[in-house]
């Protein structure tokens, strides 16, 4: 792996809240990006947590990987448990009936179909009402727990086993990846980051940011899935960093409304570096590739002139 | 005696909450129990009550908010009606599993389709086997009382389950009766602060709603189904608790002129007052007929049922919402159920009636125990008779 110095890891809390013997995959960027997370917070938050991948591999009683309170309800409300858990606890404080003064952070966290699509409404109430709470969507392009279903944050191109490549639909995946960062942003929360474990200390930094900000945040972390994208288990970090350098998942914050690149590169990979890795992706044909390079340039021009827009703002 | 006042029932009971000292309220408006959640978030925008008010996107949302202010300590309350109970439904599953005492007021409402804001007990008994503790009131005061004691027996560490509170839609939520209010120091007498076993709290963290495999879902399931059980005691506890400090008798399967009635009318919820009225006009003719309601309804209270039926040869209940292709309606089967493996067991006809709205008079009840008379005498075998239906 490349560049292995810049991680500078000795500089990470050791202490994290998820105890190690969960069950995850191997190379799973998930747990990666929820121990990083973990770092930063110590042990003063409370977690809602999706039913998903996260939630099963680190919860079968009797066992729990947790060290800090967890509540998992269902698939879809992470959001709307986590605004209960902070309105309880926020009440509870003002009451004098909560055993605890000090500043807890509430998190809730789910997958992408728990975010993207069956979560989409809980999470739209939940910011629209205010929570101080940080919602992290650990998007891994598919319905990875019940085994590889797209969903709408499944890239263009790519096969799941409910958007297979066939002879009458040589493509895959034909919808684009649905941008919820866009929709959480709309909300005119705070503070909404993208982040990924292949840059731990961007993912820190911003986790910190957004707990630390008073109002709900949105953190959308980019998590490679070795097992659902077809591809060996210990390319999950590279594979990241590559949709970094390659602009496919660009790293940014919308900080009150005001977008700003965290990481950037003068040099971008071409889109063929990230795809070749991934068997979700080989069916594609040059022209295929073509086009997913057209869409993701056009994306990232978008994505920039917003930045743009923003720095005249900031002048 | 305390002051009387005159008042709507569902502005009764956001006083009762008041009362009770709630902490969180999370709900989404749903006719006809809109009145009851307007009236608790003016008492917090008014500085009355001192409770977190959140106003969901939708009633999942609302018992999934529940979940969280529950599990972290405070004292909740919702309500709901019909369409929004049935959205709730994956998730009142999960709040009993998680032990979490969310008292909800259902202002019963029929389940769409045809679209009907009316009454009737179709929503409730959608969820009858969720695993909350469900009682019905028949009229304000009880809805009242209820409210109060149902904080208390949810949040008992020997139940620690969600109760419900049905009352009827329109016919009891909208109606402005007399009520009998109880002061905030007696209240706080009988009703002392919520402290939960366990909450989220990360001096002492614990992980809820884990994955439950294979080895231990059994067991799970085993342990909820005897404390849903087990609340029964408790239910009566507090009734009996109740009654004393405040007079007003509460038992979990009421009984009106059944003194050596032959032939007894089953119902629950408001409608049993005006059987009440077709009960004395038959008394008045000579008939042995009385009244029985049920006032528990999860968990069900088979031993007090069966108490009830020494010397009764028939039983007609009135069933309020359709159990489609059934064996009876869904109250009419559970009692066919209770009273099966007793000795001489009466005579059980199922009626349905009262849907969406549908008054059920006083001469519709006479109708009903002359026919289930008649039924019983000749053996008739049936599931269940829709009355009143227009040709």
């Amino acid at each position: 792996m490349e560049n292995l110095n810049v991680y500078a890891a000795k500089l990470a809390p050791q202490q994290e809240s998820l105890a190690p013997g969960h069950r995850a995959c191997q190379g799973c960027a998930e747990l990666l990006a929820v121990r990083l997370v973990a770092k930063t917070l110590g042990k003063d938050y409370i977690i809602a947590n999706a039913t998903g991948c996260l939630e099963i591999v680190t919860s079968s009683f009797p066992h729990s990987a947790w060290e800090v309170p967890w509540i998992h309800v269902a698939f879809e409300n992470a959001a709307a448990v986590a605004s209960g858990v902070e309105a309880g606890v926020k009440i509870l404080k003002k009451k004098g009936k909560y055993p605890v003064d000090r500043k807890i952070t509430i998190i809730a966290q789910a997958g992408d179909g728990g975010t993207v699509d069956i979560g989409l409404q809980a999470l739209s109430g939940a910011l629209e009402r205010g929570h101080d709470m940080v919602y992290i969507c650990y998007d891994n392009e598919a319905y990875m727990n019940t085994g590889i279903q797209r969903s709408s944050a499944t890239p263009y191109g790519a096969t799941t086993t409910t958007s297979p490549a066939g002879e009458a639909s040589p493509l895959g995946q034909h919808t684009m990846k649905k941008n919820v960062v866009e929709i959480a942003a709309a909300h005119n929360i705070p503070y909404v980051a993208t982040a990924s474990p292949s840059y731990p200390f961007d993912l820190m930094q911003k986790v910190r940011k957004a707990a630390d900000t008073p109002g709900p945040a949105y953190i959308h972390c980019f998590v490679p899935c070795p097992t659902g994208w077809r591809m060996a288990p210990n390319l999950a970090v590279s594979i990241g960093r590559i949709a970094v350098e390659s602009k496919v998942f660009p790293l940014y914050e919308i900080e009150n409304g005001e977008y700003k690149m965290t990481v950037t590169h003068k040099n971008h990979r071409p889109v063929i570096d990230y795809l070749k890795p991934q068997g979700r992706f080989r069916h594609l044909s040059e022209g295929n590739i073509a086009e997913i390079q057209q869409q993701v340039d056009k994306s990232y021009d978008r994505l920039l002139k917003k930045v743009k827009m923003s720095q005249i703002e900031l002048d | 005696m305390a002051k009387r006042v005159g008042i709507e029932v569902s502005l009764a009971i956001s006083e009762a909450v008041k009362l009770a000292n709630v902490d969180a309220i999370a709900a989404y408006p749903i006719t006809p129990q809109t009145h009851i959640v307007e009236h608790l978030s003016e008492l917090v925008a008014d500085g009355e009550l001192d409770a977190a008010f959140i106003p969901v996107e939708s009633e999942h949302s609302a018992m999934s908010v529940c979940a969280g202010t529950s599990a972290a300590g405070a004292r909740t309350y919702t309500a709901t009606s019909s369409q929004g109970l049935a959205l709730m439904n994956e998730i009142l599953y999960i709040i009993p599993a998680l032990r979490l005492p969310v008292v909800m007021t259902i202002a019963n409402r029929a389940i769409s389709g045809p679209i009907s804001i009316w009454n009737d007990h179709s929503d409730i008994m959608g969820v009858r086997d969720t695993g909350w503790i469900a009682v019905f009131a028949e009229n304000g005061q009880e809805a009242f009382d209820l409210s109060l004691m149902a904080f208390k027996i949810a949040e008992d560490h020997r139940v620690l389950l969600p109760i419900s509170v049905n009352i009827d839609g329109f016919t009891l939520s909208h109606v402005i009766e007399p009520h009998e209010f109880l002061g905030q120091e007696e209240v706080d007498k009988f009703l002392p602060e919520y402290k939960p076993a366990v909450q989220l709290n990360p001096d002492a963290p614990v992980s809820m709603g884990t994955v439950g495999i294979p080895e231990i879902f059994t067991e799970a399931k085993k342990c909820q189904d005897e404390v849903l059980k087990g609340s029964e005691a408790v239910v009566k506890e507090v009734f009996a608790e109740f009654g004393e400090m405040f007079g007003r008798e509460y038992k979990v399967v009421e009984t009106y002129r059944s003194e050596g009635a032959e032939t007894l009318l089953m119902t629950m919820g408001s409608v049993s007052e005006t059987a009440m009225e077709a009960i004395d006009k038959m008394r008045d003719e000579g008939k042995a007929v009385g009244l029985i309601r049920l006032r528990l309804w999860r968990p069900f209270p088979v031993e007090a049922l069966r108490a009830e039926m020494v010397g009764v040869k028939t039983l007609a209940v009135i069933d309020r919402a359709v159990s489609f292709g059934g064996t009876g309606g869904p109250v009419a089967s559970e009692v066919r159920s209770a009273l099966y493996s007793i000795d001489q067991a009466p005579y059980v006809a199922s009626f349905i009636a009262g849907l969406g709205g549908r008054d059920i008079t006083i001469d519709d009840f006479i109708m009903v125990v002359g026919q289930a008379e008649r039924m019983a005498a000749e053996k008739e075998i049936h599931q269940y008779k829709m009355i009143g239906v227009r040709e």
